[in-house]
């Protein structure tokens, strides 16, 4: 392999990485605040690439991505009001059922609204050939923009959390929701917010990967299990080492095409998600002290 | 006469008096739908042993059914001709696992006879199936809900990509299946009384070994295991090998079903294993009453046979997901249940009695 084949991997594997940890932030968001993991959070991403796409043929780039991120974060709170918070202590074969039904909805909605077809939002600066030269290796400038508004959108998620009134609300109730209650926060309002917060980062990490990966009515399922592979390799909840994770899988993924056909490229990250999840459940940047402790 | 000789046979009168109204009416290509319907129904009778008895979800079983499926059609369909000289064919050979038939242009095909292909796609799915239960199964909730996910579009992605597997187009002239002389399982019209009969036989012969086994030692254990499977482990029933044996039996129906299916189609293509087809399996579960044979062999021969008459038109996923959240959100224990009138009650009840609290 010669090393200009090596970064290009890299590059490829840093691409797709990004797009795992942001699915992987929106999982972490859910559950962080409810203990649900939610099945349609690749449906979120899907969303908000076909909105921005459509969206695009009426208005300026950013404007359409704006407002696709605006109108799936929308559907994100809809989804919790309308299913999820008025249930009485759902048990988690429920839930599961539940967002998995989500998901096979908000698929087939995409199906009649937008057909089979795969779409993608215009390169944001240049064309598919351009590239920018990063030491001698040729990026192309998406990916510089998708991994530059990824970090951005994480950077802001944790200022966020950790210094607004309202993050630190949300983190209140994933801490101790019955304490942070008798606190006076409305926990229930905070699990609305958690729905539309994932929903806004799918729906952005969607709309800057699309001019390279594509996006179709189908694409959810697939980013979901690799997002949800990624967060639990991280650990469940841990929104950092969740970046960190996607990096590992998605380089994974990206050097596997060296010794397996491309068509069996999901077929490699599945698999690593089945042996955490036999050997080491918390990740491996999580604590299997605290894990034990939960109920997965 | 118990109860369950009476259900056996009151569910023997449905399936002859629709195979007496279809002959009656002239519209004997019901049939063709319904026989497909009975081997889905296979598959969801033994998924709702693991969902709605032992209370272990598993969204891959369409995994299950390709493996044994694809087993099947590749074993009858590939030419072994080319190897014919090498040591293990020729031993095969003289087990009687190969026979030669005329392919469509006149050739010869050497293939694997009908039942030694079903012997091997069996035995290898209870192979996969302990392997990969067997880890899967230590875990639960999200964990195992992801896992099985994951099996299952693994098995999507190896029959899509793989090109001696027919990729994107799966394998087709898949001949038929004579299980004895006589019967054929196969899609000729002029066998379609009898494969009809042949699928729901099965189903019945099936229905009445899950039957049995719900109401013994085991099925009483995997209740215990769904209730609460600490306390089940505290009064010293071996939790971890029924859940696996379960798993087993439910992936060897799902297994069943796809190579008697496949069969039956003559083919079988990567859609069989994708995981809307999973969903949809517990879908049908979910809505039959989770822990209730009999409400999942209804709603599976009526949700199939509107599936594939193409009643639900473009609609067809859509329903299922629309049925998976409905159930959820308002009938969680399951829909077709004995006692839904005490349910209701209770409902109201409770919700009288939260008024009253607040």
């Amino acid at each position: 392999m010669s090393i200009d084949l090596f970064f290009q991997y890299i590059v490829a594997g840093i691409t797709y990485g990004t797009i795992y940890a942001v699915v992987a932030i929106g999982f972490n968001i859910i559950y962080n605040a409810t203990g649900i993991i939610n099945f349609a959070q690749g449906e979120f991403v899907m969303l908000g690439g076909m909105t921005a796409v459509t969206l695009y043929q009426f208005l300026p780039l950013p404007a359409a991505i704006l407002a696709a991120v605006l109108i799936t974060m929308a559907i994100g709170g809809l989804i919790e009001v309308l299913f999820i918070r008025w249930l009485h202590r759902p048990s988690v074969l429920r839930m599961i059922i539940i967002t998995i039904g989500i998901s096979i909805l908000l698929r087939e909605v995409a199906l009649h609204i937008w057909g089979e077809g795969v779409r993608a939002l215009p390169y944001f600066t240049g064309t598919a050939t351009t590239a920018v030269s990063l030491g001698g290796v040729f990026v192309s400038p998406q990916v510089i923009w998708a991994v530059g508004v990824s970090a951005v959108a994480v950077l802001l998620l944790n200022v966020f959390f950790s210094y607004t009134l309202l993050g630190r609300q949300m983190r209140a109730c994933s801490a101790n929701r019955d304490a942070a209650r008798l606190c006076g926060i409305h926990a229930r309002n905070m699990v609305t917010l958690s729905f539309m917060l994932s929903a806004a980062i799918g729906a952005l990490g969607g709309c800057v990967v699309s001019p390279i990966t594509y996006v179709q009515y189908d694409s959810g399922t697939p980013l979901a299990i690799k997002g949800f592979t990624v967060a639990i390799l991280g650990g469940l909840g841990n929104s950092l080492a969740a970046i960190a994770a996607g990096m590992i899988l998605g380089m994974l993924e990206s050097f596997s095409i060296w010794v397996l056909p491309a068509a069996y490229k999901d077929v490699i990250s599945i698999a690593i998600l089945l042996f955490i999840l036999f050997v080491r459940p918390s990740g491996i940047f999580g604590s299997a002290e605290t894990s034990r402790l939960k109920e997965f | 006469m118990t109860s369950r000789s009476l259900s056996v046979l009151a569910f023997a009168g449905v399936i002859v008096t629709i195979q007496l109204v279809t002959k009656a009416t002239g519209s004997e290509y019901h049939l063709t739908q319904l026989t497909m319907t009975a081997y889905y129904s296979l598959l969801t009778i033994g998924l709702c042993m693991l969902v709605g008895y032992a209370g272990q979800i598993s969204i891959g079983h369409a995994g299950f059914f390709a493996i044994g499926g694809y087993v099947a059609a590749y074993l009858t369909t590939h030419d072994f001709s080319a190897q014919s000289g090498s040591v293990p064919l020729s031993l095969l050979s003289a087990l009687g696992v190969l026979v030669k038939r005329p392919d469509l242009y006149g050739g010869d095909l050497l293939t694997f006879h009908p039942w030694a292909a079903f012997v091997t796609a069996l035995a290898l799915t209870i192979i996969v199936a302990y392997l990969v239960g067997g880890p899967v199964l230590k875990l639960k909730g999200h964990y195992l809900a992801m896992a099985t996910l994951g099996f299952g579009i693994i098995v999507y992605r190896i029959v899509l990509g793989t090109t001696a597997l027919g990729a994107a187009d799966g394998i087709t002239n898949v001949p038929g299946f004579a299980v004895v002389p006589g019967i054929e399982v196969s899609g000729k019209t002029s066998l379609r009384v009898v494969n009809y009969y042949t699928a729901w036989g099965i189903v019945a012969v099936s229905m009445v070994l899950l039957m049995n086994l719900q109401h013994s030692r085991v099925g009483r254990a995997l209740a215990s295991i769904h209730g609460a499977e600490d306390a089940a482990d505290a009064m010293g029933i071996p939790t971890a090998s029924y859940k696996l044996k379960i798993f087993v039996l439910s992936a060897v129906f799902a297994s069943v079903a796809g190579i008697l299916l496949t069969h039956y189609n003559a083919g079988i293509g990567p859609s069989e294993a994708s995981v809307m087809k999973s969903v949809r399996y517990v879908a049908i579960v979910a809505i039959g009453g989770m822990a209730n044979l009999w409400g999942v062999l209804c709603m599976s021969l009526l949700l199939n046979y509107l599936s594939l008459r193409g009643y639900l038109g473009s609609f067809d996923d859509a329903v299922f997901g629309a049925i998976l959240i409905l159930i959820m959100l308002f009938a969680p224990e399951g829909f077709l249940r004995r006692q839904i009138i005490g349910d209701i009650k209770g409902f109201l009840s409770r919700r009288s009695g939260e008024r009253e609290a607040s």
